[in-house]
């Protein structure tokens, strides 16, 4: 050829449409019908896409996603300029005076969960529990999610969240405001709120929307002997939880060098000042290059460094006061990380380092004692998620994460089943995780107006000696089919 | 039940895959050492293109009526950035540098961050839109002729070409895009278009550089009301003219607006443009 002929073109573009929702309806029907599924609600999906953005700008979702919510490199480069795209227009000034950048997102869903040997009551077992099969189906919906953001004037950008679970309970998942572009270069950019850590493989866009997988494992694995004792703050954290604090980072124009440095609270992004006077740092670097015909490919590193109180230096009617957590310790998650692409197909590979002081390891307040034999928890995790993208109508994804353990807070003995407060943990792998999901999601329409998507999901995890009674394998499997959309 | 044939199976197979290999050749680009195939272009055109620039490449996307510069339209093959005379088609370079860089003052946002194949593949898909493509070949660009020295003279000169070329009339006695015939200008969609402001930011459409700025005016804006000049000033002219362009760009700090605010004339014409506002430009040093 040619010219193209511009009817069959577009004939052809279109024609693609019915055929893949046939094969999406088939592969998603044969997911609800063929697999077990679930007994947990549903977490709020708090996940971004902008239509705001698109309105705004006129493009379509398909720019900056490669498919919504997954950014795209160009996405990507227009989030670190302060969802600016450069192009004289970023201004707001230069907005129709009726723009608002809002947008909602909810994913109406049928879904089924099951949990197997979850301890449950039973008035003739010894110790009067025992360990069922729990399983639940059903139509259900996702938390609501209102984002806006944009900019506030040139090169001073902004995002908030206000974020429900599915009962309607709000809390602010982001807020944050950024000078971008400091100095005139895109080197210094300034960012000041609760936000996202700037981790290269994003949960907030993750493509997984189930119970089991809605989230990343390793972002969120804690031992399960990180329990607390009387009188111990309880440690929770995740590098997927958004943080508060302020973070510096700094690109390439391309994009293709990336850095961020992040100071921030060490409690976990909630508000308040609940814990103690301490901080933490989040620190990231990658490359991109170009391989041939092949895409672009981006290696990188991640480490953040934080501590934790461990009891409340004074407390009120044996309630700790908030704000006075003493006794800090700490812990780290470092690593690696590779996206490869080849053509249509990409892969994200990353590796995790995880260790945990032995007092957050094992829930003891620093005031107090460690357990005999007691040291610091140390874990390893892989993660490879890959995806196929037919089109930007029709993409395959599929993830396993694993965690081992390489070293327990404890000591191995005992019987097989772990009890909060003893100094043993049945098996050096007590705890180890896989988790597996696959998922497809099916864009009727591209518009620069709103999302739509299909989305059809099957993901199970698998934790190693975690049941309550008998020390066996706890399994989770959670089955999803529903529409995804944001307006 | 049926059995199925499997070497019979494996030829079916073969065949679909071979038959888009046995078309009718691609349309190619070719940039450097990078050349862009059409059929991935393709892809990345129905990805990140077709809102604004349409299915069918004649610049009516869904976005289209919504902008106050129409998207180009593919199918007539007109464009606006090139190194070729006025009227001719551009290289396949001037096409990946148009991607590359955006236009300021539309809502074509820069692709720097597509790989080069990835915008070769896009300008081998572009260019099978129109037949022109087919029947002619790309113009040959123009010289441009090493450039002459910065003196305050030939900012002077070049203020007197803007005069005498009636550049103005457009562009504003202080360039900012407001002379008398302004507001009557219209492009070949039949829209109004304003002129380039000068005072408002650093870039121009089809570049930043000074020799952006001399192909600018010795090729033309297809499409637009900005004609070649190519015919009526000498290259040297040419020079005099960017020079002192570059001084009506009073936020920018160009060694010229440095040099014209050493003398007299410049440090008060320049002082007397100079206005509070907002901001426009990209924020990010060229």
């Amino acid at each position: 050829m040619h010219s193209v002929d511009a009817s069959s073109l577009t004939r052809k573009s279109f024609r693609v449409g019915p055929s893949l929702l046939g094969t999406f309806l088939t592969f998603a029907f044969l997911l609800a019908v063929g697999y077990p599924s679930s007994a947990a609600p549903l977490s709020a999906i708090k996940v971004h896409a902008l239509p705001a953005f698109a309105r705004k700008y006129g493009l379509p979702c398909s720019s900056c996603h490669l498919a919504w919510p997954m950014l795209s490199p160009f996405g990507q480069a227009f989030k670190d300029n302060g969802y600016q795209l450069g192009n004289d227009r970023d201004a707001p000034i230069y907005q129709s005076p009726a723009y608002w950048p809002v947008t909602f997102r909810i994913t109406p869903i049928w879904h089924r969960e099951n949990e197997t040997n979850a301890g449950v009551d039973s008035a003739t077992a010894p110790g009067g529990q025992t360990e069922a099969s729990l399983t639940t189906h059903g139509f259900d919906w996702s938390g609501l999610d209102f984002h806006t953001g944009g900019t506030l004037a040139k090169n001073v950008s902004f995002y908030v969240l206000p974020s429900s679970d599915n009962t309607g309970a709000f809390h602010f998942e982001t807020v944050m405001a950024r000078l971008d572009n400091l100095a005139g270069t895109t080197w210094l950019n300034v960012k000041l709120g609760k936000f996202e850590l700037d981790n290269l493989l994003s949960e907030k866009r993750i493509l997984t929307l189930t119970n089991v997988a809605g989230v990343y494992t390793n972002y969120h694995y804690q031992p399960l002997t990180e329990v607390a004792s009387p009188g111990a703050i309880p440690f929770v954290f995740g590098i997927g939880d958004n943080q508060d604090g302020l973070e510096v980072m700094g690109h390439s124009k391309d994009d293709r060098t990336r850095y961020s440095v992040a100071l921030l609270s060490s409690n976990d992004g909630t508000p308040g000042l609940p814990t103690c006077r301490c901080y933490a740092t989040f620190l990231t670097a990658s490359q991109a290059f170009q391989v041939g015909s092949l895409g672009l490919q981006r290696i990188g590193a991640f480490d953040y460094i934080g501590e934790w109180p461990t009891y409340y230096q004074f407390t009120q009617g044996g309630n700790g006061v908030a704000g006075t957590g003493i006794g800090n310790k700490s812990y780290y998650r470092a690593g690696l990380i590779g996206q490869f692409f080849i053509k249509k197909y990409d892969l994200t590979a990353m590796y995790f380092h995880s260790s945990d002081n032995a007092y957050l390891g094992t829930g003891t307040p620093a005031n107090q004692p460690l357990p005999v034999g007691a040291q610091k928890p140390v874990w390893n995790g892989g993660l490879f998620e890959s995806h196929y993208t037919f089109s930007p109508q029709f993409i395959l994804i599929q993830r396993v994460e694993l965690v081992r353990m390489s070293q327990q807070a404890f000591q191995i003995g005992g019987g097989p089943v772990y009890v909060p407060g003893s100094d043993e943990v049945p098996s050096a792998s007590f705890g180890n995780e896989n988790v597996y999901a696959i998922a497809g999601r099916y864009y009727p329409f591209i518009s620069s107006r709103a999302g739509f998507a299909f989305h059809g999901e099957y993901a199970f995890s698998h934790q190693s000696g975690a049941s309550p009674v008998t020390g066996r394998n706890l399994d989770f499997s959670s089955l999803l089919a529903g529409f995804d959309f944001a307006f | 039940m049926r059995k199925i044939n499997i070497s019979k199976l494996f030829v079916v197979i073969a065949i679909l895959l071979a038959t888009p290999l046995l078309g009718s050749a691609q349309d190619e680009s070719h940039i450097g050492k990078v050349t862009g195939n059409e059929g991935r272009g393709r892809q990345f055109y129905f990805r990140y293109c077709w809102g604004c620039h349409g299915f069918r490449g004649n610049g009516d996307g869904e976005n289209a009526p919504y902008l106050n510069i129409l998207p180009r339209n593919f199918v007539a093959a007109s464009f606006k950035c090139r190194s070729t005379p006025t009227g001719t088609l551009p290289t396949d370079e001037d096409l990946f540098n148009s991607i590359r860089r955006g236009f300021v003052n539309t809502n074509m946002p820069s692709w720097i961050t597509l790989t080069d194949q990835n915008r070769a593949d896009l300008i081998a898909f572009i260019k099978s839109f129109s037949p022109r493509w087919k029947t002619e070949k790309a113009g040959t660009p123009i010289n441009v002729p090493a450039e002459t020295p910065l003196t305050v003279q030939s900012i002077q000169h070049g203020q007197q070409l803007f005069q005498k070329l009636e550049c103005w009339k457009c562009h504003g006695q202080e360039g900012r895009g407001d002379g008398p015939s302004a507001s009557t200008l219209t492009d070949s969609n039949d829209q109004p278009i304003r002129p380039y402001n000068f005072a408002a930011g650093s870039r121009f459409k089809c570049g930043t550089t000074n020799h952006d700025l001399y192909k600018i005016f010795m090729t033309g804006l297809d499409g637009t009301p900005m004609p070649s000049f190519a015919d009526v000033i000498k290259p040297e002219e040419a020079w005099d003219l960017v020079h002192y362009l570059r001084t009506l760009q009073i936020r920018h700090n160009s060694p010229e607006l440095a040099l014209w605010l050493t003398t007299k004339e410049g440090a008060a014409i320049v002082s007397a443009q100079r206005v509070s506002g907002t901001p426009t430009g990209s924020g990010v040093n060229q």
